[in-house]
């Protein structure tokens, strides 16, 4: 068992361009242990790569998110790193997530599905009548998401421009100040806190409504925990879903024979979702660190009691010892159990949904346009937390 | 004595193996080697946790009853 902290490795691994696994990973996978790392903020912390250690940390109680907050918790931007629900343990966790867990388990989302499928039609009419080259991003994989969380929570869909700039700031990784990022917090708050009295004063049947009167009749949550919690699922049911629409769009155009196979027999689409879910590192780096609240062994090394832990979700995602040929993108896989919406108590909340609106986005486009083709240079994201482009030209 | 006990059962049909359960209570849910949730035991204490796991379930695959009564997941 390895116990000497060695000299922690500057990290992230990840190049922001494009979606490759960084060969450091492939590395720290096939060694023993884990791996010491030191972020451009915090402590050092240690590196989870492989699949079994990941689910340890991210599903056992031993490990815990609200210490980050105690904690000169490593981290990618210097401002702190409270980011609501994601920064709590249960029971207080769990008392916020079940508020919110009804409206996004599969039975509710499914619900939408014909909804979504329409808009997704919607949006390509548009696509052809606007003439290609058209950006995939702003005129597809984005407004699929940000429709469906807008009408779910009670949003104004037409206020897109204002949140997904306190929405790119709030995952960013670059620069930007403590002062920076906290103002743009506190920019979102006001916005959000301005939603919340106008549907105090005229109920409407949302999720925002259901949130208010769990406040309000139940005291089931303070004023500022809805808020935050209505911010944090409006920028979160949208930010990654539409990251992920142009990463699998991307990756598939990129193996042109799995593409093949995908529009031969559309029925392997949910399988090729989940597949892709497993294949696409979307993260520039892990994040979210966990706290060991006692010493627990991981993969062959001792963590202490009070040393932080990141689980690279990514490179889990690759590990042989749970995936057969990890590295080979392989769509006819079956009963794929990725991490790729986490796994534990924070278990991605909007998981039914993005699924559902993944399998729609990508299902429309492959049987809209059989001749989807990359139509100019991708301009990718920069310094934020998930890789994918931010421009996406498409011809078909 | 206690007059109703309750018990509760994992679809394992519906289950995604999320982690959720597991980590709500981890004292009545755990994960199998095949990474689908099971309860340690059918039958459980009166444990408002039971409750919240069958609530946040994703996969509505958590119920718990009260005798013959479906107690969770709330409405």
């Amino acid at each position: 068992m390895t116990v000497t902290a060695e000299q922690p490795v500057p990290y992230p691994f990840n190049e922001p361009d494009g979606l490759s696994l960084a060969d450091a990973y492939q590395a720290a996978l096939e060694e023993p242990g884990l791996i010491r790392v030191r972020l451009a903020y915090g402590e050092p912390a240690w590196l989870v790569t492989r699949y079994a250690d990941a689910r340890l940390v991210l599903g056992d109680r031993r490990f815990s998110r609200a210490e980050a907050l105690r904690h000169d918790a490593p981290r990618h931007s210097e401002g702190s790193q409270d980011s609501g629900i994601l920064s709590m343990d249960p029971p207080g966790h769990t008392r916020l997530r079940t508020l919110v867990a009804k409206a996004f388990t599969v039975h509710q989302v499914e619900k939408l599905r014909p909804a979504v499928r329409d808009l997704a039609h919607r949006l390509l009419d548009e696509m052809e009548a606007m003439g290609q080259p058209a950006d995939l991003v702003e005129h597809y994989a984005l407004p699929i998401p940000v429709a469906v969380i807008c009408r779910m929570l009670g949003v104004p869909e037409e206020d897109r421009p204002r949140f997904r700039a306190w929405s790119d700031a709030a995952l960013s990784t670059s620069s930007l100040t403590a002062e920076e990022s906290e103002r743009n917090r506190q920019e979102l708050r006001a916005y959000m806190t301005g939603l919340v009295a106008d549907h105090r004063r005229n109920p409407r049947p949302d999720l925002m409504t259901g949130l208010i009167e769990a406040r309000d009749t139940g005291d089931r949550l303070s004023e500022l925990e809805l808020v935050d919690l209505c911010d944090g699922i409006l920028i979160a049911g949208h930010e990654t879903t539409a990251t992920q629409i142009p990463n699998f769009v991307y990756t598939l155009l990129d193996h042109p024979e799995q593409m093949e196979i995908l529009r031969k027999s559309p029925e392997l689409l949910h399988g090729a979702v989940e597949e892709l879910m497993r294949f696409v590192p979307l993260g520039s780096g892990a994040s979210f660190p966990r706290y060991a609240t006692e010493d627990v062994e991981v993969g062959g090394t001792l963590v202490r009691a009070g040393e932080p832990v990141l689980v690279a979700i990514g490179a889990a995602n690759r590990d042989a010892l749970k995936f057969a040929d990890p590295g080979r993108l392989d769509i006819t896989r079956t009963g794929v159990q990725h991490l790729g919406f986490g796994h534990g108590v924070h278990h991605c909340l909007g998981a039914p949904l993005a699924r559902l609106e993944l399998q729609e986005a990508l299902g429309a486009l492959l049987e809209r346009f059989p001749g989807l083709r990359l139509a100019g240079d991708v301009r990718w994201k920069d310094q934020m937390l998930v890789r994918g482009p931010r421009e996406m030209p498409v011809g078909w | 004595m206690r007059a109703v006990s309750w018990t509760t059962g994992v679809d394992r049909a519906l289950c995604m193996g999320s982690g959720m359960c597991a980590g709500i209570a981890p004292e009545l849910y755990r994960l199998d080697d095949e990474g689908l949730a099971e309860p340690l035991a059918a039958d459980i204490p009166e444990d408002e946790r039971a409750l919240d796991a069958a609530d946040s379930c994703p996969a509505t695959a958590i119920s718990v009853r009260a005798g013959q009564r479906l107690i969770g997941p709330r409405p």
